[in-house]
């Protein structure tokens, strides 16, 4: 094991070899390899119970792994602390908060990775406000997060994300249930920050507007990587590498793949 | 003012003011998180502690807050495990705190339930010396906390595996947050009494949100809901002779129904409002 903190240029962003990961008795990652290096974007893409969110989440330690190894950054992640550099998008869930707060306290919670004590310098409210630029909701940065359409929440949590002025952006279904005009911003805010050099990673249930961002897809199914290269063309279901043309007289346990590219 | 002159008349005024500023401010995190009913969970544990002070000839204030934190501990402890079964351990904790806090009572000499009833529903006569005391320095901590590291909590409250992917210590956080809430409820149990301590917690961090649409607003206005409530209550009892606690609630309540009815209009203008914007949009959207 090396304990340089000094990276090397080759070293990956995110190493996660031979994850195993359990939720409750159910094994949902079984022996899952993944490599993002720096500047790549990389789709995580697979059926749903696939395990592609299990392993974003394993990914910034929110999944304990049973077996395996994580490294951020070239670092251990029990010895990870540079969370600024990463910028965490969880999957939106709809369930409100109980006391209302405005897009611009949200939006600023992701800043705190970067201050100290928690206090919010000039600097750091300048953040706040190119993050809001960059998924344009500047204007509603006075408005209520209750208030927006699911679109537009998604846009905030990108923005939350983007305050810190991360490296690293990891995305666990940035698109769903945003309608087509919101992806199109927020893919121009993933496009943006691909420019200036970001590594993405990122779970998709199709491709949309972000396919041509992507350099490399990894296809889960049943915990398993069963695919990992170049994005699928979205033509159908047989043209998906990975897709082992099960039939229907083949095992009935060998669930055709489903990444929702037709959906 | 004649009630000036009073000197308990004075620790209950100032005991009002920081119940009515600790209490929502506290409030508002634990509404966030939908935590509402922890402050009547501690409330009935601190029974415990109360009545050890009692069993112990100590002061109550103290060993109430000593066995509010624990249990308010043991509260975050099996939230943060997120059992199912964690409904039922909360359900113990509540009931045994409050049956132990009778049980003790009615061992300690010359001790009985009725010394309980003041604790149970505040009392502004009882408000002694020394527990004024105790409550201006819990209070300043329950501040400290709860104003101060505001933004911290606030991301906690609003997205706890976000928060945690900040980097946040987000169990110190909670812990802390806990520890708070227990101290809150010992601050106000003199004025405003354990089993209604909740109300003062819940109550005008509701009201607030009738007029607000952010946190920080949220947390200010709920302050000021409660101290105004809890002064004015505090007063009111002096003059009807009535549980502060009581008065001191219905009046919150009062102060909700009336930022209720007053954003109603408000509320349905700006319904309507987001309605026309939706039907201006699907409009261009055909278009497109």
């Amino acid at each position: 094991m090396e304990s340089k903190p000094a990276e090397p240029a080759e070293q990956p962003v995110i190493s996660l070899r031979g994850a195993v990961a359990s939720l409750g008795s159910r094994p949902v990652l079984r022996g899952v390899d993944l490599a993002v290096r720096r500047g790549e974007v990389v789709a995580l893409l697979g059926a749903n119970g696939s395990g592609k969110s299990t392993a974003v989440r394993a990914v910034v330690g929110q999944v304990p792994l049973s077996g395996g190894e994580l490294s951020l950054f070239g670092t251990p992640f029990r010895r990870f602390r540079d969370w600024s550099r990463i910028g965490y998008v969880p999957q939106r869930t709809t369930a409100a908060s109980g006391v209302p707060a405005t897009v611009r306290e949200v939006v600023s919670a992701g800043r705190l990775a970067r201050t100290r004590f928690g206090v919010l310098r000039k600097a750091d409210k300048a953040a706040v406000g190119r993050a809001l630029a960059l998924v344009d909701m500047e204007g509603y940065a006075d408005a209520s997060v209750g208030a927006l359409s699911g679109g537009q929440h998604q846009r905030v949590l990108i923005a939350r994300a983007l305050a810190a002025e991360p490296e690293l952006l990891i995305m666990d279904e940035p698109m769903a249930g945003v309608d087509l005009a919101n992806q199109e911003v927020l893919a121009n805010a993933v496009r943006e920050q691909v420019a200036a050099g970001a590594t993405v990673l990122l779970v998709l249930h199709e491709l949309g507007p972000l396919e041509p961002l992507i350099d490399r897809a990894v296809v889960l199914r049943d915990g398993c990587v069963v695919h990992d290269g170049a994005p699928p063309e979205a033509v159908g279901q047989h043209a998906l590498p990975g897709h082992d043309h099960v039939h229907p007289h083949a095992a009935h346990d060998a669930e055709p793949l489903r990444t929702g590219l037709l959906s | 003012m004649d009630l000036l002159n009073y000197a308990f008349m004075q620790r209950a005024l100032l005991a009002a003011v920081l119940v009515g500023l600790t209490a929502p401010a506290i409030g508002t995190y634990l509404v966030q998180r939908r935590q509402a009913v922890m402050g009547d969970g501690i409330g009935h544990v601190a029974l415990t502690g109360v009545a050890l002070g009692f069993l112990l000839n100590a002061s109550p204030v103290w060993l109430a807050t000593l066995v509010a934190v624990l249990g308010a501990v043991g509260m975050e402890l099996i939230r943060s495990r997120g059992r199912t079964s964690g409904d039922i351990a909360l359900a113990m904790l509540f009931y045994g705190g409050l049956a132990g806090g009778v049980m003790i009572i009615n061992l300690a000499p010359g001790g009985s339930t009725s010394n309980l009833t003041s604790y149970l529903f505040g009392s502004i006569t009882t408000v002694s010396a020394e527990d004024i005391t105790a409550v201006v320095v819990l209070a300043a901590f329950v501040l400290a906390v709860t104003l101060g590291l505001r933004r911290q909590l606030f991301a906690v409250c609003q997205d706890e595996e976000f928060a945690r992917v900040t980097g946040l210590p987000v169990r110190l956080l909670n812990l802390l947050l806990a520890v708070t809430a227990a101290v809150t409820v010992t601050v106000a149990m003199r004025i405003v009494g354990l089993l209604l301590v909740s109300a003062m917690m819940v109550i005008p961090v509701a009201a607030a949100q009738r007029v607000t649409r952010g946190f920080a607003a949220t947390l200010a206005v709920a302050m000021g809901i409660g101290v105004l409530v809890s002064l004015s209550g505090t007063v009111a009892t002096y003059y009807i002779d009535a549980p502060s606690g009581a008065t001191i609630v219905l009046l919150a309540i009062a102060v909700f129904t009336v930022l209720t009815a007053l954003s109603a209009p408000l509320a349905r203008r700006r319904a309507e409002a987001a309605r026309a914007a939706e039907e201006v949009c699907t409009r261009d959207d055909v278009k497109v």
